[in-house]
């Protein structure tokens, strides 16, 4: 197998360019990053301290495992959403290792207005979920919140995918044998009561962590009757009298090392079925993509510079390589585990479009994970092409992306728009997870494409009734399209919505799939069926 | 020469004779009790047999146990080590009427020099100078007096039933003598209710010099130079020597003529010791020794004389025992060079050497002495091993050997410092430090030296802050992940873009310390020093924390590394930016692997080894933490294993704060065990009970707490 070969010469004033541009991309995520880790204000991450409690970052790392790799979802959720910063949508979420298993924790951030359940906490809470049951993780979750957020009670509460679900999901999970764990360290009232009571095993931290479905004052106004939280819904009562909580924790440390013995005896073994090789790291720099990726992304690159930076040793086995040339598509592996690489290197047309659902019914045939790279405008438009079928051969990579039960992997490296991003496994096709770098951008359509689409039909509209519509009027008509396509499409936008499972630094590519790869395979990969090719 | 041998010891003596026999293609038999039944001897031997149960009275003092196993495997002899039956001539008798041959003096000589009187007076016959003393039944004042003249000045007033310095008293000048007298008297009838008093010469500055002697069955004697032992404490020896510092030829020759003269007025076979008193307060001088007793047995320190004379003593003593005559005549014995012997023990020097028990969880000794000096390490014991409360807690003995005395103390230094043992308390820092001591390294030595510098040499200065953070990352495990080729394991510190701190807790002595492991990029890490865990209660969460120790490799989020090619990053970003918003403060390279001290790990623990130093740190379960903090209030344990001599309260009884509960026996010493707190005893250990280390001797009724009106003591 020869390692892909590089062109890109480092000394050049274009590449230059483009890592200084992707370096301060980079660095203002991490920036954003650093702002949203810290939690609540400092106040009440000062409160949160005083009464002897570990900040929810300080939990997470010490029921993980020493070293443990962390792979965050939905980090920069709610960002910039509801006024005040609600960092994290007041919920961390992840997959980590504790004692040597892979697990989902999800972790109340009581900093962030006590922990409560805004929409977008809902959204995401679930999605860690779907991500645990997809991917076959036990999980974890360190109970310390007010509850639904009353004031947004309407988008949290009533819906299918509302507040019940999480519920709902872990009655499922735990009856398909991925274990539910609830450690509750702080409070836990009302519905929330619910994540305890309806996980296997349960702990509390005295002084700390109640559970009870009306709280003191409404014990009050409905009974008259003046009792402490403690007495009413303490890790006493509910571990020696109820029965709500089965193990009573001194203190946070203390509660987080019952839950490791708990996972640790959990009787659980991940078996890989894949034929695994040594991992070897890439024959070029992953830090080299900083300089790749153009500026403008509608700059044509070769995306096999990019695969050569993420694969194990540069080494992609290219099927269909002289058919079809606007997709990339090969067998390689990542971190020694087999993948199946589908990556755009331009517009998709026919032919794009069919060697991409032929390699899709090979890697499901033989049972290899599929890693999208999307970067795509989307499908080829004009007569030639309608004529030429087009939408029946776009339509077969769709039917094989959605019908894929192989593991399913995406990176948006650049433009996810239109169709373009249904064939390329957008969020709508399910992969295990998604990630999107500092530098891309989704939507519908290129903002230049809409605003010029929106201008074409104004003018229409103006001259239609004989009116004449200036070279200035449209550019100003066109300006605000475009500058609310440019905001919407930003992966910030993005990923405070949940649109994609994070941001990350294409440096670090390589990892972020291995992990979220390696997770993936707790789950035993499935059998595919397609369903009907439209010939 | 023998087919085969019995030897009637365990540990390091045990494996040091099996070796020798081994060279002279003797075969040997071990025997062991169950404490031992896997020990290092029994492995080394060719035959082992179970004698019985732990305590030596059932198992290696078995005298016709051990006899019975060397009939029924057909050992010709029986080696008996030191100590247990080494000097017992009733069981030299036994082993003689069972037509063995006991590898050692017959039981005659033994006899005579068992009991100390009249060993004295057997060798003041033989004209080998004894410490001068009046030990008559007469108490005249006169008598005394004159006896006191005739000693020579300054002598000691000592009472006969006497003991831990009541009714003792040294006088310079005749003048004094009555005066003494009477208060010595005053204080040993009252201390004793005896005040019949015993008369010596006062040694000024003792010290401790013994000859090796051997003898064969041909009436041979010859003395293989001498060891000094002077370096005691509580009258065991910590680091033996030979030559002596500062032997004159004179001395010796006067000396070694004694010894011999010993050996052979009883006729000595095999090896044998006469330890001397010597007076060193005007340097050693030919008329200042006097003999003290005689050790009819192979000593614990023989391999220093083994060292300087190229002799294997062991061998020796099988040669001397099967018949053969003594392989060399005096003059062809020469002295070369100079030895050292460090002993060491499982003992807390710092807590008056309190004997420590444990499992030797790492023991790592030495791979090679320094250039120029030799090294052997006797020992009876191997990572893994337990060291038992039933037998003696030595662990090794280091012996170095170099052309002068300064090499071979140098040598013994850094053979110390290179000694990694962790599981137990040890006694490495305080050999090191008496070997670093500047009166022992002068040579100018004596029995009291460790005695008035205990202080300085038992005490160990607390971890610096480097320490503690190696001890926290040790603990942590950061920098042993194991390897493995899953992305969950191999991308170690994985973190889109801040990898987050784990915290960890360790106790050195009664400090408790909190530590903050990060693990990043490429498995590199660094440690963080919380302050004190008291301060850390009313801390900010985001303020500095002051630390200033920090180990690894500086993480540099991945933007701002340096180029891996030969293109450029642009401008630097600030050096400032965000690691982890909790964690500010210097950062600096550790430099590699090497520099950074070693480091053990044992189950609950970390040892930090610097220099002969190892820094113990307890590394508590959260688990198990709060158990023990519950516990301990409510509970009073052993501090050391040993036995419950005596029970003062019962079960049910209420006790007041200071009240003593029971008194422990250990290593010869009573320890009163009591009451921390008021309360009621809920259990209390039986009289006569074995304990080990941290045994629950005493519980606490639970209501205690509340229903006892707290102590305004």
């Amino acid at each position: 197998m020869a390692a892909l070969q590089t062109q890109i010469s480092p000394a050049s004033d274009a590449f230059r360019a483009n890592a200084e541009r992707m370096r301060a991309l980079v660095a203002d995520i991490a920036d954003k990053a650093a702002t949203i880790e810290r939690g609540g204000s400092e106040e009440a991450r000062e409160r949160h301290v005083s009464r002897g409690k570990l900040l929810p970052r300080e939990r997470l790392a010490q029921l993980l495992d020493t070293g443990s790799p962390f792979l965050e979802i939905g980090q920069f959720a709610a960002w910039s959403m509801y006024g005040d910063e609600i960092s994290s949508a007041g919920i961390i979420a992840g997959i980590g290792r504790v004692e040597g298993t892979e697990v989902m924790v999800i972790v109340n951030d009581a900093t962030v207005k006590g922990g409560t359940y805004y929409p977008l906490t809902v959204k995401k809470h679930l999605r860690a979920q779907e991500i645990a049951l997809q991917n076959n993780l036990p999980c974890v979750y360190l109970v310390d919140s007010g509850g639904a957020n009353l004031p947004n009670q309407d988008e949290v509460f009533p819906d299918r995918d509302h507040f019940g679900r999480i519920f709902y999901n872990q009655a499922n999970m735990s009856a398909a044998g991925i274990p539910q764990i609830a450690c509750v360290m702080g409070s836990c009232t009302a519905g929330g009561a619910y994540v305890p009571a309806m996980s296997d095993e349960t702990i509390m931290v005295r002084n700390q962590a109640t559970i009870f479905l009306g709280g003191p004052p409404l014990v009050k106004a409905a009974t008259g009757e003046d009792v402490s939280a403690e007495e009413l819904g303490g890790a006493d009562v509910h571990t020696r009298l109820s029965g709500v909580a089965d193990h009573y924790a001194l203190d946070d440390e203390h509660a987080l090392a019952i839950v490791r013995r708990i996972v640790k005896n959990l009787n659980r073994n991940k078996t890989v079925s894949l034929a695994l090789q040594k991992s070897i790291p890439p024959l070029h720099d992953p830090h080299e993509l900083y300089g790749i990726v153009p500026t403008d992304l509608r700059q044509p690159y070769d995306v096999r510079e990019v695969i050569a930076r993420i694969i194990d040793g540069s080494e992609l086995d290219e099927f269909k390589q002289n058919y079809g040339v606007t997709l990339v598509t090969g067998f390689a592996h990542l971190n020694g585990m087999p993948v199946g690489i589908i990556a755009n290197n331009g517009v998709l047309f026919s032919e794009s479009a069919l060697k991409g659902a032929h390699f899709i019914e090979l890697c499901c045939q033989r049972k290899i994970p599929l890693v999208f790279l999307q970067n795509i405008t989307g499908f080829m438009v004009g007569r030639k092409y309608e004529a030429g079928g087009i939408a029946k051969d776009g339509a077969k990579l769709v039917m094989a992306v959605a019908t894929a039960r192989v593991p399913k992997l995406t990176v948006i490296i650049g433009g996810s728009f239109g169709a373009g991003n249904y064939g390329m496994c957008g969020r709508a096709y399910s992969p295990r997870f998604l990630w999107m770098w500092p530098n891309a951008r989704i939507s519908v359509m290129g903002g230049e494409q809409a605003a010029t689409v929106l201008a074409v039909v104004k003018r229409e509209g103006i001259e239609r009734k004989g009116g004449e519509w200036s070279a200035e009027e449209e550019a100003k008509f066109k300006k605000p399209i475009l500058m609310k396509y440019e905001h919407e499409g930003h992966p910030l936008y993005s990923s405070a919505r949940l649109w994609d499972d994070g941001i990350i630094d294409p440096a670090k590519t390589r990892e972020v799939l291995a992990l979220s790869l390696s997770a993936a395979l707790n789950a035993e990969i499935e059998e595919t069926r397609f369903g009907v090719f439209r010939m | 020469m023998f087919a085969k041998i019995l030897i009637a010891n365990r540990g390091e003596i045990a494996c040091r004779v099996i070796r020798t026999a081994r060279k002279l293609g003797v075969r040997t038999v071990a025997v062991y009790s169950d404490a031992d039944a896997h020990a290092m001897h029994v492995e080394l031997a060719d035959e082992a047999m179970h004698i019985g149960a732990s305590p030596a009275g059932e198992s290696y003092l078995r005298g016709d146990k051990i006899i019975a196993v060397a009939r029924a495997t057909g050992a010709e002899a029986i080696h008996p080590g030191y100590g247990f039956l080494s000097e017992n001539p009733d069981f030299v008798d036994q082993v003689v009427a069972s037509r063995l041959i006991f590898i050692g003096p017959s039981a005659a000589s033994i006899r005579a020099m068992g009991l100390k009187d009249a060993a004295k007076h057997l060798m003041e016959k033989a004209g080998v100078p004894v410490v001068p003393g009046y030990h008559g039944e007469a108490q005249e004042i006169v008598l005394l007096a004159s006896k006191a003249r005739e000693i020579g000045y300054p002598v000691l007033i000592k009472a006969r039933a006497g003991g831990g310095g009541k009714g003792m008293r040294r006088v310079e000048h005749p003048d004094d003598f009555s005066e003494a007298l009477s208060g010595a008297r005053r204080e040993a009838k009252a201390a004793f209710g005896d005040d019949h008093v015993l008369v010596e010469k006062y040694i000024e500055k003792p010290r401790h010099i013994e000859c090796q002697v051997f003898g064969d069955n041909f009436g041979n004697a010859v003395h293989l130079f001498e060891r000094d032992c002077s370096a005691q404490r509580r009258h065991q020896k910590v680091i033996e020597e030979a030559p002596a510092p500062g032997m004159t030829p004179e001395l010796r020759e006067a000396m070694t003529e004694a010894a011999v003269k010993a050996a052979k007025a009883i006729a000595y076979s095999g090896a044998g010791t006469i330890e001397f008193i010597v007076d060193a307060s005007q340097g050693l001088q030919a008329d200042r020794f006097w003999f003290m007793e005689m050790n009819t047995r192979l000593q614990v320190e023989h391999p220093v004389t083994e060292m300087v004379t190229g002799i294997d003593l062991v061998e020796w003593q099988l040669r001397v025992a099967a018949g053969e005559r003594l392989p060399k005549t005096q003059n062809e014995i020469e002295l070369s060079g100079h030895a050292f012997e460090a002993r060491i023990y499982a003992e807390d020097a710092a807590r008056g050497f309190l004997p420590a028990t444990g499992t030797l969880h790492h023991l790592k000794f030495p791979k090679a002495a320094p250039e120029g000096a030799t090294m052997r390490i006797e020992t009876g014991v191997r990572a893994g091993d337990a060291i038992s409360p039933c037998y003696d807690p030595m662990i090794a003995k280091l012996v170095v050997h170099g052309k002068d005395r300064q090499a071979a103390l140098d040598a013994l230094g850094a053979a110390l410092s290179q000694t990694e043992i962790a599981g137990s308390t040890v006694n490495t820092a305080f050999l090191a430090a008496l070997a670093a001591d500047a009166d022992f390294a002068a040579g100018d030595i004596d029995t009291g030296l460790i005695g008035r510098h205990q202080q300085a040499l038992t005490a160990v200065p607390p971890p610096s802050r480097e320490i503690i953070a190696t001890a926290a990352l040790a603990a942590s495990g950061a920098d042993h992940l194991p390897p493995s080729e899953d992305p969950w394991s191999s991308l170690a510190g994985y973190a889109h873009f801040h990898p987050m701190a784990r915290r960890t807790r360790l106790r050195h002595d009664e400090e408790e310390i909190v530590a903050r492991v990060l693990v990043g990029p490429d498995r590199r890490f660094e440690v963080t020093l919380d302050e004190p865990a008291d301060a850390a209660q009313s801390r900010e969460p985001d303020a500095a924390l002051d630390p200033d120790v920090f180990l690894g490799e500086p993480l540099v989020p991945p933007v701002l590394r340096p180029p891996m090619t030969d293109w450029e990053w642009g401008t630097p970003a600030s050096p400032q930016s965000p690691l982890a918003p909790s964690f500010t403060g210097r950062r600096f390279r550790q430099g590699d692997e090497g520099q950074r001290p070693r480091t053990a790990r044992w189950p609950g623990h970390v040892t930090v080894f610097e220099g002969a130093i190892g820094y113990i740190f307890a590394v508590p379960d959260p688990l198990v933490r709060a158990d023990e903090a519950a516990a301990a209030f409510d509970s009073l344990r052993a501090p050391m294993p040993g036995l419950v001599k005596l029970v003062r309260v019962a079960t049910g009884d209420v006790v007041t704060k200071g009240q003593p509960l029971l008194v422990l026996e250990a290593m010869k010493m009573e320890h009163t065990i009591s009451a921390t707190h008021d309360g009621v005893i809920a259990e209390i250990a039986a009289e006569g009970a074995q304990v080990t280390d941290g045994t629950v001797l005493v519980r606490f009724a639970e209501e205690a707490h509340t229903a006892m009106p707290v102590s305004a003591g």
